[in-house]
């Protein structure tokens, strides 16, 4: 049998990686040709030289800043909110006895089959009431909590051994003490992967804010993109220059953070 | 007294659950039963609405952009299910065992898991624009093309599916890897000594070890395929002529677009009734297969 120099699994393995990198490499290019250089065929896949200009033009002709402030706000207090009220619920269902606690867990879970599309109407509805329309507000508030994340914590919780928290009860630690002091330190990786998760799916969120906002300074990036590229139709240098500075920072955190966020995906199995 | 019952666990619980329950009150469950409502409602979002009974529904069945969404609905979500699923089982097959640069490829297929729908979908309107684009560039030199892509109605649907399964298969790579890495080596080795070839491991050991993995990715796939949205609206809007209204995308635009949000819910319910049926049958058909080890 002849060996090969190399494994023959390279031979499938390199297109597949050149046609998974080959839209982002080319994004990368085009953000930094001349206008003329991208409205040539052939393509010029190497540009005469590196235009930075193309940034600074994409951010005088949207306010990028803007958008990413927007974002953070938006994901940090959707993250914060999920931590904070998916602990005390999750640690509540797995742990409590009290009165009604399986009659809510059930209808807590049942609302997960319900798609958010079914129900995006109603709930613009309800934030129109509520004054949030275009405001941040509207973004957060529907965000806080989610029923995934209080099935993902009461889950892990029920596999902490409970004689620890009984030792701290004895102790005299209120319930709340043994959340906070017992539980909680215990949970780290259920609270990474919920905070990960959150992270993505709030940042990359686009029907939603589509929905409930209307100006373009409480936009987020994902609605500032898309309006930026309704604005720009044809101009790809502009576009493309727009979309790496609105890439950039998820990328970065992702390929030096890919062990997190990989472990966070595989154990639930969300992506925005 | 007082004390005994705010000390209890009745108390805590229900004030551990209450900031939860009541967001998912309000945001979650309300919702549901509104939107039932609304679909027997002639509703413009704006002036109090009017009670229609089942005329939205009534007029559904005679629409034929509502029937064609459905259709393409389900061609979209026919050819993106296995396309990435399948895809996917092949990448992690690849990469699982140790061979050099798989951190490279690891991370080539999953980068695009990192990069949002929009940003996705405004990479590929430029990629396959047919006057200056890449892909025709590139699929000319191999004597193909030139195509329209998303600007030819023949084909604007299934270059959504080539751009979506782009950006959704290093998710499904991640959790076959996942998989992957949990099926115990000593069974493997046990199959071969038994004189089990490399298909016949595969297909009698390391297939049903996954299956609980692949049910899982059919399930989530199809819901979302059934709901996608995003890259469709950053790209085709829709079109040209309908040729990319998908169910969501259609919802979208009577809701909010032309307000007819009452009939907009109508599309929601059938929306939610495909993919319930959906999810159930392929659950049931899909339990009676899996192999749960343990």
């Amino acid at each position: 049998m002849r060996t090969w120099p190399f494994s023959p699994r390279h031979v499938v393995l390199l297109p597949i990686a050149a046609v998974m990198l080959i839209p982002l490499v080319w994004m990368l290019v085009t953000s930094v040709e001349t206008l003329s250089e991208s409205r040539h065929f052939p393509p010029t896949l190497v540009p005469s030289g590196i235009h930075w200009e193309n940034y600074p033009n994409a951010l005088d002709a949207a306010p990028f800043g803007r958008f990413f402030a927007n974002s953070f706000i938006v994901t940090l207090a959707s993250v914060a909110g999920n931590l904070v009220f998916c602990s005390l619920a999750g640690y509540a269902f797995a742990r409590l006895r009290f009165f009604g606690r399986d009659v809510v867990f059930i209808v807590l879970l049942a609302t997960l089959m319900v798609p958010f599309q079914v129900t995006m109407i109603p709930t613009f509805l309800i934030v129109q009431h509520l004054g949030l329309v275009n405001s941040l507000g509207a973004l957060i508030a529907p965000n806080l909590v989610t029923p995934f994340g209080i099935f993902l914590l009461r889950q892990f919780f029920r596999t902490l051994p409970v004689e620890l928290e009984e030792a701290a009860r004895i102790d005299g630690c209120s319930r709340l003490g043994v959340l906070l002091r017992v539980v909680l330190p215990l949970s780290m990786p259920a609270l990474a992967t919920l905070g990960i998760v959150t992270f993505l799916w709030t940042w990359n969120d686009f029907l939603w804010p589509l929905i409930a906002i209307s100006s373009t300074d409480q936009s987020t990036v994902q609605l500032g993109l898309a309006a930026f590229q309704g604005a720009h139709q044809t101009r790809w240098t502009l576009l493309m220059a727009g979309n790496v500075m609105a890439l950039a920072p998820m990328l970065l955190v992702f390929v030096f953070a890919q062990r997190w966020f990989v472990q966070s995906l595989a154990s639930t199995g969300v992506k925005g | 007294m007082i004390r005994r019952i705010l000390g209890s666990d009745h108390a805590a619980g229900w004030l551990f659950v209450l900031p939860a329950v009541t967001l998912i009150f309000v945001f979650g469950i309300l919702p549901i039963g509104w939107a039932l409502l609304l679909s027997f409602q002639q509703n413009d979002l704006l002036t109090s609405p009017t009670w229609v009974g089942a005329g939205n529904y009534r007029a559904l069945v005679h629409d034929p952009v509502f029937r064609d969404s459905i259709r393409r609905t389900i061609v979209y979500t026919l050819l993106f299910v296995p396309l990435s699923v399948g895809g996917a089982l092949g990448v992690a097959l690849l990469v699982h065992r140790p061979i050099r640069f798989s951190r490279f490829y690891r991370t080539a297929v999953f980068v695009p898991v990192a990069t949002s729908t929009v940003a996705t979908g405004i990479i590929f309107n430029w990629l396959l624009d047919p006057t200056y684009g890449i892909a025709n560039y590139v699929l000319g030199k191999v004597g193909l093309g030139p195509y329209g892509f998303f600007q030819d109605p023949d084909q604007a649907l299934y270059a959504i599916v080539a751009m979506t399964v782009w950006g959704w298969l290093g998710f499904d790579v991640i959790i076959y890897l996942a998989a992957l890495q949990g099926i115990p080596a000593d069974l493997i080795e046990a199959a071969q000594l038994d004189g089990a070839g490399r298909w016949g491991t595969f297909r009698h050991v390391v297939l049903p070890l996954l299956s609980p993995a692949t049910l899982f990715l059919i399930v989530w796939s199809t819901i979302n395929a059934l709901q996608v949205f995003d890259e469709i609206y950053v790209t085709t809007r829709g079109g040209p002529l309908h040729a990319t209204t998908v169910l969501v995308y259609y919802l979208y635009d009577q809701a909010f677009q032309v307000f007819h949000a009452g009939y907009a819910a109508a599309v929601a319910e059938v929306l939610f009734a495909i993919t319930l049926v959906f999810s159930i049958a392929q659950l049931w058909i899909g339990n009676r297969r899996v192999h749960y080890s343990s």
